[in-house]
């Protein structure tokens, strides 16, 4: 279960656990979390849980509340984060691991009922900030009740009606999920083209996949992965070679200064010193 | 054109690098353009049970139910709402199937999977889906998300509690909605979107999109599309590489030429000689 530990000045004052849905915190005394400084407002934030993940808000406090030394109004709270309000930290900790045996990681499983929201007894999410609310009514209301069709807004089949709109450009370059694609283990390489037109070029593999060759003519794929980088063939009726080999239907991994024939263009592939 | 001849596709599924079985199914009927993948949970090995169950008895629902027959009359707007119509009749049968199995069977108690299944027809995919297995579809290189997951994720992401991006390292990833089998009834979400050709579907477990991100599958899909086999088998090896802490699915369905439907008198007279 995901705590918080109170502290001012390095000097610890109290861990609360976060086992309701929504725990307050303020200098008045009946929040859950009660800091008795001037600087705290009355209502001053509130920290909602759901299952296992815990979101921040401030409710238009006077001085504001920082995460990290950032301000925040919502704020879905990391393992680690620190909240700061006036003088006062809270430590977040949700040691609760994201896999809990390597078996039982992500196991899918059905949620068929709001587990800790439940309408009467406890209000959503920013009850007392009227631009939250809706939010969260949605929530509940999504899990409880009639569920709203969820696929995309791309346009329905309309007869007589041109076909989907352009689609939209994909997300932005979200920052990539740590995996062990890009790791740091694999070295960074490149080839060097040896012939043709462009004799002399280096082209840096930084991308899991390069494609090399000429499209519609003969085409072959190098992927970086954790144990090294390997060549496939893709298009073309005939194959690559590697080292005067030809390349079979399989991958195969390339070594330090492989030969690369392709398409009637020599290259070779080495590791960056 | 003939859809047998008109769509290529290819399907690939894995156990992934920590599960010791696969608990996906995939199938496909390629003389009817369907294509059906599920992705079973719960039970001690009833994932599977329920995967299976869904896809053999929505594909065959649908063979008997999508005929030369039943679609001689109708034109292109009746046969996409039919398809609709069969699509969810065939998911509802199905779910009560795999219902009663889970109450008859305790090994089976609980089990349930999530769904995606497109039919393809006269220039118009319609796509039903429930839980978290999704359809992308890649157009003109741009890689485009067709269903949007039934899970408590989803829901906290459309309602702005959390961002797209926040959502990457939430706890409660894997949560759906919605499952077949759990209840007995279930709602399918079902859509009919223009194919065009070029276009490029892919349907897939969690088990890819958890593990990689859309844009590693768009540049996949960029790069390696004239090679649709070798496309399906990087998009699973990428996401072993990542991890692959779950089973992973994927079923590529590459439009090669259009496959309207003629309806004119013609097409009607030389129909009686098929």
């Amino acid at each position: 279960m995901a705590k918080l530990i109170l502290s001012v000045d390095g000097t610890v004052l109290k861990e609360v656990s976060l086992n309701k849905e929504r725990t307050t915190l303020g200098r008045k005394p009946h929040n859950d979390i009660q800091v008795d400084n001037l600087a705290v407002s009355g209502e001053h934030a509130a920290i909602i849980t759901i299952l296992n993940d815990s979101f921040i808000e401030d409710l238009n406090s006077t001085n504001g509340t920082l995460v990290n030394g950032k301000p925040i109004k919502k704020h879905f709270l990391q393992n680690n984060d620190v909240i700061e309000i006036g003088k006062h930290k809270l430590k977040y900790f949700n040691d609760a691991p994201v896999q809990a045996s390597e078996q039982d990681f992500e196991k899918t499983m059905i949620i068929r009922k709001p587990p800790t929201l439940t309408a009467a007894s406890s209000p959503g999410l920013g009850a007392s900030s009227g631009a939250a609310a809706s939010s969260s009514g949605g929530i509940a209301a999504n899990l409880s009740g009639s569920m709203s069709d969820t696929q995309t807004n791309m346009k329905p089949l309309g007869m007589g009606v041109p076909a989907m709109p352009a689609p939209r450009p994909t997300a932005p370059a979200a920052p990539l999920v740590p995996s062990a694609m890009p790791g740091p283990s694999v070295r960074e390489a490149a080839i060097q083209v040896l012939s043709g037109a462009a004799a002399g070029r280096t082209l840096d593999l930084t991308k899991n996949l390069t494609t090399i060759g000429k499209p519609g003519v003969q085409v072959a794929v190098i992927t970086r992965r954790p144990n090294g980088f390997f060549i496939t063939h893709v298009e073309g009726a005939n194959f690559p070679t590697i080292n005067g080999s030809v390349l079979g239907g399989q991958a195969q991994q390339l070594g330090d200064h492989d030969l690369i024939e392709i398409a009637g263009v020599k290259m070779e592939f080495f590791y960056k010193p | 054109m003939a859809i047998i001849n008109a769509l290529q596709i290819v399907s690939v599924t894995d156990p992934g690098r920590i599960r010791g079985h696969n608990e996906d199914c995939v199938e496909s009927r390629p003389e009817m353009g369907v294509v059906v993948l599920a992705d079973g949970m719960g039970g001690y090995n009833a994932g599977e049970v329920a995967s299976g169950m869904a896809t053999s008895l929505i594909a065959a629902g649908l063979a008997n139910g999508w005929t030369r027959a039943a679609l001689k009359k109708l034109d292109r707007e009746q046969a996409s709402a039919f398809s609709q119509q069969l699509l969810q009749a065939e998911v509802s049968k199905a779910n009560s199937a795999i219902f009663e199995a889970a109450q008859k069977d305790p090994q089976c108690a609980g089990m349930g999977t999530t769904l995606v299944a497109c039919l393809f027809y006269d220039n118009f995919l319609t796509v039903g889906h429930i839980g978290d297995s999704r359809l992308y579809r890649m157009r003109s290189d741009a890689l485009e998300q067709v269903t949007r997951d039934h899970s408590l994720l989803q829901e906290q992401i459309d309602s702005g509690l959390i961002t797209k991006e926040d959502a990457r390292s939430s706890h409660n990833k894997n949560l759906v909605t919605r499952a077949l089998g759990i209840d007995p009834e279930v709602e399918t979400e079902t859509h009919s979107y223009e194919v065009l050709e070029g276009d490029i579907y892919l349907l897939c477990s969690d088990g890819l999109n958890d593990m990689i991100e859309d844009e590693e599958i768009q540049m996949t899909l960029i790069a390696l599309r004239s090679n649709l086999d070798l496309t399906a088998q990087q998009l699973v090896q990428a996401a072993n590489d990542a991890g692959g802490r779950d089973n992973i699915s994927v079923m590529l369905i590459k439009v090669v030429s259009g496959f309207g439907v003629e309806r004119g008198v013609w097409a009607r007279i030389m129909s009686w000689f098929k």
